[in-house]
């Protein structure tokens, strides 16, 4: 197998997920109502955690410990991307972030569950469990929130006319493609937006929202080969203010 | 994470104790005497409910208030271990808040009066959580001295008579043992790492000290008069005996670190066996609590900002068709 495109795709992962988690904790005591400081909290941890477990099999495959590659590298190598980047104040964009990420994401594990890179596989097995609650909290939010009254529906409109075509970008497709899809590690990209984009349409329809033209997403790609949004440097540098104190104290 | 009545307020706005019905409060007083837990239906004296309200809310507003200054830390968690447990830690904080609202609900408050009374000043919080993280040092102190103060005064109150707070209690207490260790372990680290880790930490300690003493609440000698409250079991302990319970439990591990405390006269009295110590400034304590310490403003607004900003969540959440229902009253 191609060592180097697995590793391409597992950096993808592994940072999304780092950087998305990152974000989300950032609602942990400012939430709009206590149960979802505590949810994002928790989803958050999953994130989190996640993102320590695709470093971990990066790591198996010769790349350094998982705390190196999430603490000690610039913005520029990172391969998120770019809607995970995004600060918010406002939980309309959160939560449509939230939504639209973890559809993708369980699109994602669905295919991953079967790629023939096993180690792979059998985490995306362990971690689709857990991302099961987390869709099901995204969906009972968007639902409950869009057709609530006006306002929560103006809100959430608001957030999705911004962050849908840059959704898009979780799909940006590498170099290292079509031969993770030759390979069967995981299918191309087009084929898993295609899903997304199918059942991400109906859905937000179901919710009272108005899905917004997708015409410009190319607009959003970058942050698969480095290219980020200006926002990524400053949570790098917030996110290893205290680890490079020292990087090579244990802390 | 804490919760106390260390400052006992007399109000006599509501019914007087003399105009309860006598026969109601003996048996209400022979069922926290023969050790029988109150609970949400049962008859109980004005100054009872009023008292255990307060102290509940305070406490929950403690739990969301004290996730602030630890909170702002988990975005700059040195490593995955460190930040996988403060996330876990400051969620369980704001679960604590969430559970001790739910209990107070029971006395007859609503979760949003009493939120909005926090917002509007005009109920209080830990004094201790008006202080500021400064490095990541004060993290762990927050997680290791402050949960481990809040955990004494905890198990203490659980003892109580009111049985939906104990019950609480009992439940948070298992949680902050775990903080407990999460914090020692943090300190550990540092103590025993390099120089700079070290400085960190003594730092961080050396400014705590004082926020730590104060947490305990005034010494017992200018407390206000809590007979009745102590023979309903709302009040278990003395702040004096919490404080020593602490220092019982908690200086000998700090020395271990070979870390030092900013009181010289800090000792045991081998005799009394008694904690020996400088009193804090008890004035910069009401300062504090009168809304005038290094946080006050900024975590009020905080809390202020996120009420606001969320409003229309709640506006879409909440059916307007259907009433209030307190639970179990």
């Amino acid at each position: 197998m191609n060592v180097t495109a697995i590793k391409d795709l597992l950096f993808r992962i592994a940072d999304d997920k780092l950087i998305y988690g990152h974000r989300n904790s950032e609602w942990i005591g400012i939430g709009p109502v206590l149960e979802e400081d505590i949810a994002f909290a928790s989803m958050a941890q999953d994130e989190v955690g996640h993102a320590q477990a695709y470093y971990e099999l990066l790591h198996q495959l010769g790349e350094a410990e998982p705390d190196q590659l999430a603490f000690m590298r610039a913005a520029g190598e990172f391969r998120c991307c770019q809607l995970v980047e995004y600060p918010t104040d406002d939980y309309a964009f959160a939560l449509i972030r939230h939504y639209l990420f973890e559809i993708a994401d369980k699109i994602r594990l669905q295919e991953l569950s079967h790629s023939r890179y096993r180690p792979l596989a059998e985490l995306a097995q362990k971690i689709a469990r857990e991302e099961k609650y987390h869709q099901m909290h995204a969906q009972t939010f968007v639902m409950q929130l869009g057709k609530a009254n006006e306002e929560s529906n103006g809100r959430l409109q608001a957030a999705l006319d911004q962050l849908y075509p840059i959704a898009f970008g979780i799909f940006e497709p590498t170099v290292h493609s079509p031969v993770l899809a030759k390979e069967q590690v995981q299918p191309l990209e087009d084929s898993l937006m295609k899903a997304w984009r199918a059942e991400t349409e109906q859905f937000l329809r179901q919710c009272g929202l108005k899905v917004p033209s997708a015409a410009n997403f190319i607009d959003h790609f970058g942050g698969r080969s480095g290219k980020h949004t200006p926002h990524l440097p400053g949570l790098i540098a917030e996110m290893t203010e205290v680890i490079s104190l020292d990087p090579q104290a244990s802390w | 994470m804490y919760g106390s009545l260390s400052v006992i307020e007399i109000d006599n706005m509501g019914r007087k104790l003399e105009e309860e019905d006598p026969r109601l409060l003996a048996e209400f007083e022979a069922k926290i005497d023969a050790g029988l837990k109150i609970e949400p239906q049962d008859w109980m004296p004005y100054e009872y409910r009023r008292q255990l309200t307060r102290m509940i809310e305070q406490h929950a507003h403690s739990e969301i208030i004290g996730a602030l200054p630890e909170g702002t830390w988990i975005t700059r968690a040195p490593g995955f271990k460190r930040k996988l447990a403060l996330m876990a830690k400051v969620q369980d904080e704001v679960g604590h808040g969430q559970l001790l609202y739910a209990a107070a609900e029971t006395l007859g408050k609503p979760r949003e009066q009493m939120i909005a009374d926090l917002i509007n000043g005009k109920s209080k919080y830990s004094n201790v959580f008006n202080y500021p993280a400064v490095t990541w040092a004060d993290t762990a102190i927050i997680a290791w001295l402050i949960d481990a103060g809040a955990i004494v005064n905890q198990v203490t109150n659980s003892k109580g008579s009111y049985g939906p707070y104990c019950r609480a209690l009992e439940r948070i207490c298992y949680e902050e043992s775990f903080h407990l260790k999460y914090g020692h372990d943090t300190v550990v680290a540092l103590a025993t790492g390099t120089p700079q880790q070290r400085q960190m930490v003594q730092e961080a300690l050396n400014r705590w000290w004082e926020p730590i003493m104060h947490f305990f609440g005034p010494p017992d000698k200018m407390s206000v008069h809590t007979e009745k409250l102590v023979r309903w079991k709302v009040k278990l302990a003395t702040n004096d005996a919490m404080r020593q319970a602490f220092l019982d439990m908690y200086v000998p591990k700090i020395w271990e670190l070979e870390l030092t405390l900013p009181d010289p006269n800090l000792h045991k009295d081998p005799e009394t066996g008694k904690w020996m110590y400088t009193e804090p400034d008890w004035e910069v304590f009401r300062r504090v609590i009168n809304g005038d310490g290094p946080c006050n403003k900024e975590r009020l607004a905080v809390r202020r900002w996120a009420e606001e900003k969320g409003a229309w969540v709640k506006r879409a959440l909440l059916n307007k068709n259907e009433p209030y229902v307190a639970p179990l009253v």
